[in-house]
């Protein structure tokens, strides 16, 4: 199969979409003839217009706003949000008024848009552009979050989020742009709520999303050297969650750590492992682990910066703990 | 009796401008707002609507004037003070007062409450609890008719408070930046809560802020619903030429507080009587019988039928089942996919 970046994958996905439905559109700071800095929507412009490639001027709030409103009268807006960490600049029209227009409605109004931004530290961008805010979205109803932690689930995840009707934030990666993947020439489309189990094992869960999938993987890989055989779930959306399917692995391995790139206090590796203790407490040998990024603001020096994130010697260190039976209460 | 149309006559605006059955049904809705709000605040009072409301008595005209000459398609969105709007957009009280009262039977099956109506198939995209919430819903509203090709207008309310909200700046600038077909409407009515404008703005008329975008700004009485009427056609004209946004100021005045907790501290009794002199009702009833619109008789069975009309839409309201509680979680998000 034909290898492609996580960024060619979802240029192809927004530019399918927008072939095969005129209502989509896209709008964003840098969008047209610049492609957005990471240069994911290269040539979207020339193929599509101005008309449709809307460069807005910075008013991050004004433009999500005016997705919404153009969604919940017919059209399919995907907004670009330069940076993850620009969403405290629209929680009003995300969370006040995207997510509740439908349910506050009665049900008569619906707001079929997507919000692409990303998340990622170690880029050594500092605190303002390397959070991974996925955590806060996800905390309220009415938004759906996909984390797509390869190509082929950047493109298939993003063609999902264009024809659902709800409000769909997708977070991709800022460091995975230029990652390749097997990517299918065919159309193909991932549901939403469906977790992925990326390898199998026996021994222990790993639960990753996002950036920290293929830490999780690498994390496998050297466990799997020492005998130890672990499991590697990528749930691919936070919300929905695919609980069904993490619940029952950890049935069969017993222990479970959640790694995900967002802070680990209040976060979504707390969600998950809360979950998992409510449901399958009985099939536990050991506390479920939360490994997030540290809460601290992202500093800007590499020494510090490579500190703050999961790693997969990381994983690995903890997930010998759990193992071998040397319980972990967190500090 | 012979009516002289010319615009040089003292003939108001609305008056030569629309025929009879449009202006009596204008009149007609400024009282339904008028005996819908004394209603709600009646069953307020009664302890049969809970939790709170902003009451537009006072401002009729600048509802009603607004979408005198809007169609079905086109849009308004809304504010907290926004139950004139729904009426004026052709809304139904018997379903307003049921959503007030939190029944499935309401336009939202009691999800929504006062500040939350929505009413798509007349157009409007909903009240809002958020100061300057609508604003950039209402332009990327137009931004949609223009990017789908559908003619109609959208009209956003917002109150003086909205004025200096960061989206109502963003939202005016990248409305006249793409020419979009949206008016804004600010119904001014002096206070943002208990602040009022002289405290807060830093130009003298809110009309003027249309200078900073390089569209057309105009502040009229807003208590006068011809007045209103003849700015808002010409904006709207304009929208849908494709020649961009206008921003109209209707000043005006709201004689009850700004909610239920609201004591009036700010302000005295001599102001909100002075303002109660100007009400836009009788001022506009008389101009229909001294035009030769409606007889006094006629307007009296006006008044007289939207009395009965309330009162048989609180008794809907009243009478309506509570939401099924099994359903609480239903709409949060929609099943349905492109």
């Amino acid at each position: 199969m034909r290898e492609i970046t996580l960024s060619q994958a979802v240029n192809e996905a927004i530019a399918e979409e927008m072939r095969r439905d005129p209502t989509v559109f896209l709008l964003g700071e840098d969008v047209a003839e610049a492609g957005t800095p990471f240069k994911v929507l290269s040539g979207l412009v020339e193929e599509f217009g101005t008309e449709r490639i809307i460069d807005t001027p910075i008013s991050e709030p004004g433009f999500v706003g005016l997705a919404v409103g153009a969604a919940m009268t017919g059209a399919r807006p995907i907004v670009d949000l330069m940076f993850g960490d620009f969403l405290y600049l629209v929680m009003d029209q995300l969370c006040n008024q995207a997510a509740k227009q439908h349910y506050m409605s009665g049900g008569k109004l619906s707001v079929p848009m997507v919000l692409r931004t990303n998340l990622g530290a170690t880029r050594r961008s500092a605190a303002q552009h390397s959070q991974s805010l996925q955590a806060l979205v996800a905390h309220i109803p009415g938004l759906k979050v996909a984390l797509p932690s390869s190509a082929y689930e950047a493109k298939g995840l993003m063609k999902t989020a264009i024809r659902d009707n709800n409000p769909v934030v997708i977070f991709e990666d800022k460091l995975m742009y230029q990652d390749k993947a097997p990517v299918p020439e065919e159309e193909y489309l991932i549901p939403f709520g469906e977790a992925n189990i990326k390898r199998e094992g026996t021994d222990i869960t790993l639960i990753a999303t996002s950036s920290m999938v293929q830490v999780a993987e690498k994390a496998a890989e050297t466990l799997a050297a020492e005998g130890i055989s672990a499991e590697v779930i990528d749930p691919r959306t936070i919300v929905p969650l695919d609980e069904a399917t993490l619940i029952e692995s950890v049935k069969k391995t017993s222990r479970a750590i959640v790694i995900d790139e967002g802070h680990q206090s209040y976060g979504v590796t707390s969600e998950i492992a809360s979950r998992l203790n409510e449901k399958a407490f009985y099939h536990l040998d050991a506390p479920v682990l939360r490994m997030g990024a540290m809460d601290v603001p992202v500093p800007f020096s590499p020494a510090l910066e490579d500190l703050t994130v999961p790693t997969p010697e990381g994983v690995a260190a903890a997930a010998r703990k759990l193992c071998s039976g040397e319980l972990i209460h967190a500090a | 009796m012979s009516i002289d149309m010319t615009e040089d006559s003292n003939v108001p605006y609305a008056i030569r401008t629309y025929p009879p059955e449009k202006l009596k049904d204008a009149l007609r809705k400024m009282y339904l707002i008028r005996k819908f709000e004394e209603g709600a605040e009646d069953s307020y009072t009664r302890g049969l609507i809970h939790g709170t409301m902003h009451l537009c008595i006072g401002q009729e005209a600048s509802s009603v004037g607004t979408c005198l000459s809007l169609t079905d398609s086109d849009k308004i969105t809304s504010t907290h003070r926004g139950h004139g709007h729904c009426i004026a957009k052709g809304a139904d009280v018997a379903k307003m007062f049921a959503e007030f009262f939190g029944k499935e039977t309401g336009y939202c099956r009691g999800r929504g409450g006062s500040m939350h109506i929505a009413d798509p198939s007349k157009g409007n995209l909903g009240a809002n609890g958020i100061v300057g919430g609508g604003l950039p819903i209402a332009v990327g509203a137009a931004l949609s008719a223009k990017r789908l090709g559908r003619d109609d207008v959208t009209i956003c309310f917002f109150g003086d408070g909205a004025n200096n909200e960061g989206a109502f700046h963003e939202s005016v600038n990248m409305a006249a930046v793409w020419k979009l077909p949206v008016v804004f409407v600010c119904e001014n009515n002096k206070y943002g809560m208990s602040t009022s404008i002289d405290r807060s703005t830093s130009v003298k008329s809110i009309a003027d802020r249309a200078k900073g975008y390089d569209i057309p700004g105009v502040s009229v009485d807003g208590n006068d619903i011809s007045a209103v009427a003849e700015a808002i056609e010409t904006a709207v004209a304009r929208a849908r030429a494709g020649e961009g946004p206008s921003l109209v100021e209707n000043v005006t005045y709201r004689w009850r507080g700004h909610s239920k907790s609201d004591r009036n501290r700010y302000r005295t009794k001599e102001e909100i009587s002075d303002w109660m002199e100007r009400d836009p009702i009788p001022r506009f009833a008389a101009d229909l019988v001294s035009h030769g619109i409606l007889s006094d008789a006629e307007v009296a069975e006006l008044d007289a039928d939207t009395d009965r009309e309330i009162a048989e839409a609180i008794d809907f309201a009243r009478s309506g089942p509570d939401p099924d509680i099994s359903a609480l979680t239903r709409d949060v998000y929609t099943e349905t996919a492109a």
